[in-house]
């Protein structure tokens, strides 16, 4: 019962895993950029919400209705101008300026909120409580919260790709940059609403850790950023719902190696990510070779 | 509208003294030509002549190092290729280019997000193709060359373009699908289109062009109405041997 337990443990996390990594998917699937800003931007996203829930008291669960097209907004500035600056000298230039942008992230947080952990509503009821089914299996309403919100924007990401026109522009400039052009579409705009769409989501991972943990500013590298690399490998990159996959599947190797070692957890979770970057380069849910 | 053309209306397009750079290499050498509405201008050449270079440079996917090229009157030289496209120039690229994990149908939806308005509508490019309803679900991936050159054809002109540019249509086709779709050309002419197009395929071009120059190493090397051309100079010109009649400036005024 105790692996059970674990197991749905590890599976319920796999949706904030997924939370993390489906921006830095949709990033490097439509513009090639591997964004390794991205865990700090959930952080950004987390801090925006303990300043906006300061200042507005707004419930800490609704905090996201303004964090989210905050930071959707600043995806799409930051988007079309340092980023597309650097995609105009070469994709390897962009490893570099988002490096640096996570530099300059870490050092602006610590310089303004200091060293100190924060976390979002630790006097919450919902975030805080949980249910027993049976004797050993305990559940956090938060998780399953946050499982279940994963799942939704995954479904509305889904259909804004395949539904809606901008969706389809999206999908179109990921194939043939050039063919779109020649179809009067401006790339670097699609490009934008990319990374809004990408910067909303992970600012929306950030809210809900820290809700479910607590966050420092080097929480984005440290740990969000090598969680959701490490989901989009085993997921299969650029597949939408390989990120849940491989945010579960790596929940779940992390439950497990806690349960035969404290120490192992996070060391079980990187060795299925070898093991499938090994095995299965691709990941498990492979999309169409091209790109 | 042929007969205006004749006493000198004013071009549609018109590129002067083009000169485009690929690194060190000149591409293409003071290249100038003049396209009026209605027009089939085909441009012939060996590989490496200029050909798709030229294309690219009109749609504005390269930009030149000299010259002007002007569009309905206007300088967009330096106007980006989106919004040359947008304004009516719209261009069937080289090797196709599909969007290839999108269907037939998105494809032409993606063609049509920025139209002009016009005759073309993606129900009109089914009636022009009638294999393509039926299988406008499927992704162009699976279609055969041919079947996919025809859907790059109905991308373009879903746009309801003015000016037309066709790279290599005949490129890496039977003969016998190369002969389909350039017989499809008169029923899209008929909708008051100009095209441009660019042909290695010689006797494909002479057979619809109205109007024909050739390049070689970047140069002109012949201009005139096919007509007024024969066989033997339109070689000459093709290989650069040295018989060819400097065709420069011979075009009436």
């Amino acid at each position: 019962m105790v692996w059970v337990n674990d197991i749905i443990q590890g599976i319920l996390i796999g949706g904030l895993y997924a939370l993390f990594a489906c921006g830095l998917s949709l990033m490097f699937g439509v513009m090639k950029v591997v964004n390794l800003a991205h865990g700090d931007l959930a952080i950004v996203g987390g801090y925006v919400a303990v300043g906006v829930i300061t200042v507005t008291h707004i419930p800490v669960l609704w905090s996201f209705v303004i964090v989210v097209p905050l930071m959707a907004v600043l995806g799409y500035v930051l988007q079309r101008t340092v980023i597309q600056a650097a995609l105009d000298r070469s994709i390897l230039t962009t490893l570099l300026v988002t490096f640096g942008l996570s530099v300059v992230i870490e050092n602006g947080l610590l310089e303004f909120f200091s060293a100190n952990s924060h976390s979002l509503g630790v006097n919450n009821a919902i975030i805080t409580s949980s249910f027993s089914i049976g004797s050993q299996i305990t559940i956090a309403y938060l998780l399953l919260l946050i499982f279940v919100v994963a799942v939704v924007v995954l479904l509305g990401l889904q259909y804004f790709l395949y539904r809606s026109r901008y969706g389809r522009l999206i999908r179109a400039v990921a194939d043939d940059q050039e063919a779109a052009q020649l179809s009067g579409i401006d790339y670097r705009h699609v490009f934008g609403i990319a990374a809004a769409i990408a910067f909303g989501t992970v600012a929306l991972g950030g809210i809900a850790y820290g809700m479910y943990s607590q966050f420092a500013p080097t929480t984005g590298t440290d740990t969000i950023l090598l969680f959701a690399f490490a989901a989009v490998v085993i997921g299969g990159l650029g597949s939408l719902w390989g990120t849940l996959l491989g945010g579960v599947i790596l929940g779940v190797s992390q439950a497990i190696g806690a349960q035969i070692s404290g120490s192992d957890e996070f060391l079980a979770g990187y060795i299925v990510f070898l093991a499938v970057l090994v095995l299965r380069p691709q990941g498990l849910i492979a999309r169409r070779a091209q790109s | 509208m042929s007969e205006a053309q004749e006493s000198g209306s004013e071009p549609i397009l018109e590129v002067r003294d083009l000169t485009v750079h690929h690194g060190q290499l000149r591409a293409l050498d003071h290249i100038s030509l003049r396209v009026f509405p209605g027009e089939v201008y085909a441009i012939i050449g060996a590989n490496g002549a200029g050909k798709s270079t030229l294309l690219r440079t009109i749609a504005g996917l390269n930009q030149p190092t000299e010259g002007t090229i002007r569009y309905d009157g206007k300088d967009v030289t330096r106007i980006r290729p989106e919004r040359r496209a947008t304004s009516g120039i719209a261009m069937v690229p080289e090797g196709r280019r599909l969007f290839g994990s999108l269907t037939v149908e998105e494809n032409l939806q993606v063609g049509a997000t920025y139209a002009r308005t016009g005759p073309w509508t993606i129900e009109r490019v089914y009636e022009l193709f009638s294999w393509m309803k039926d299988r406008r679900a499927q992704r162009t991936e699976q279609l055969s060359g041919g079947e996919q050159q025809a859907v790059a054809i109905g991308r373009a002109l879903v746009a309801n373009p003015r000016v037309l540019l066709l790279d290599e249509l005949s490129l890496g086709l039977a003969p016998v699908v190369v002969q389909r779709i350039y017989g499809m050309l008169p029923q899209i002419l008929a909708s008051g289109l100009t095209v441009l197009l660019v042909e290695q395929d010689v006797s494909q071009a002479l057979r619809v062009a109205s109007h024909l120059q050739c390049l070689l190493e970047g140069r002109t090397t012949l201009e005139g109405k096919p007509s007024d051309v024969t066989p033997e100079e339109v070689e000459a010109a093709y290989f650069g041997l040295r018989t060819a009649p400097a065709g420069e400036g011979s075009e009436e005024p």
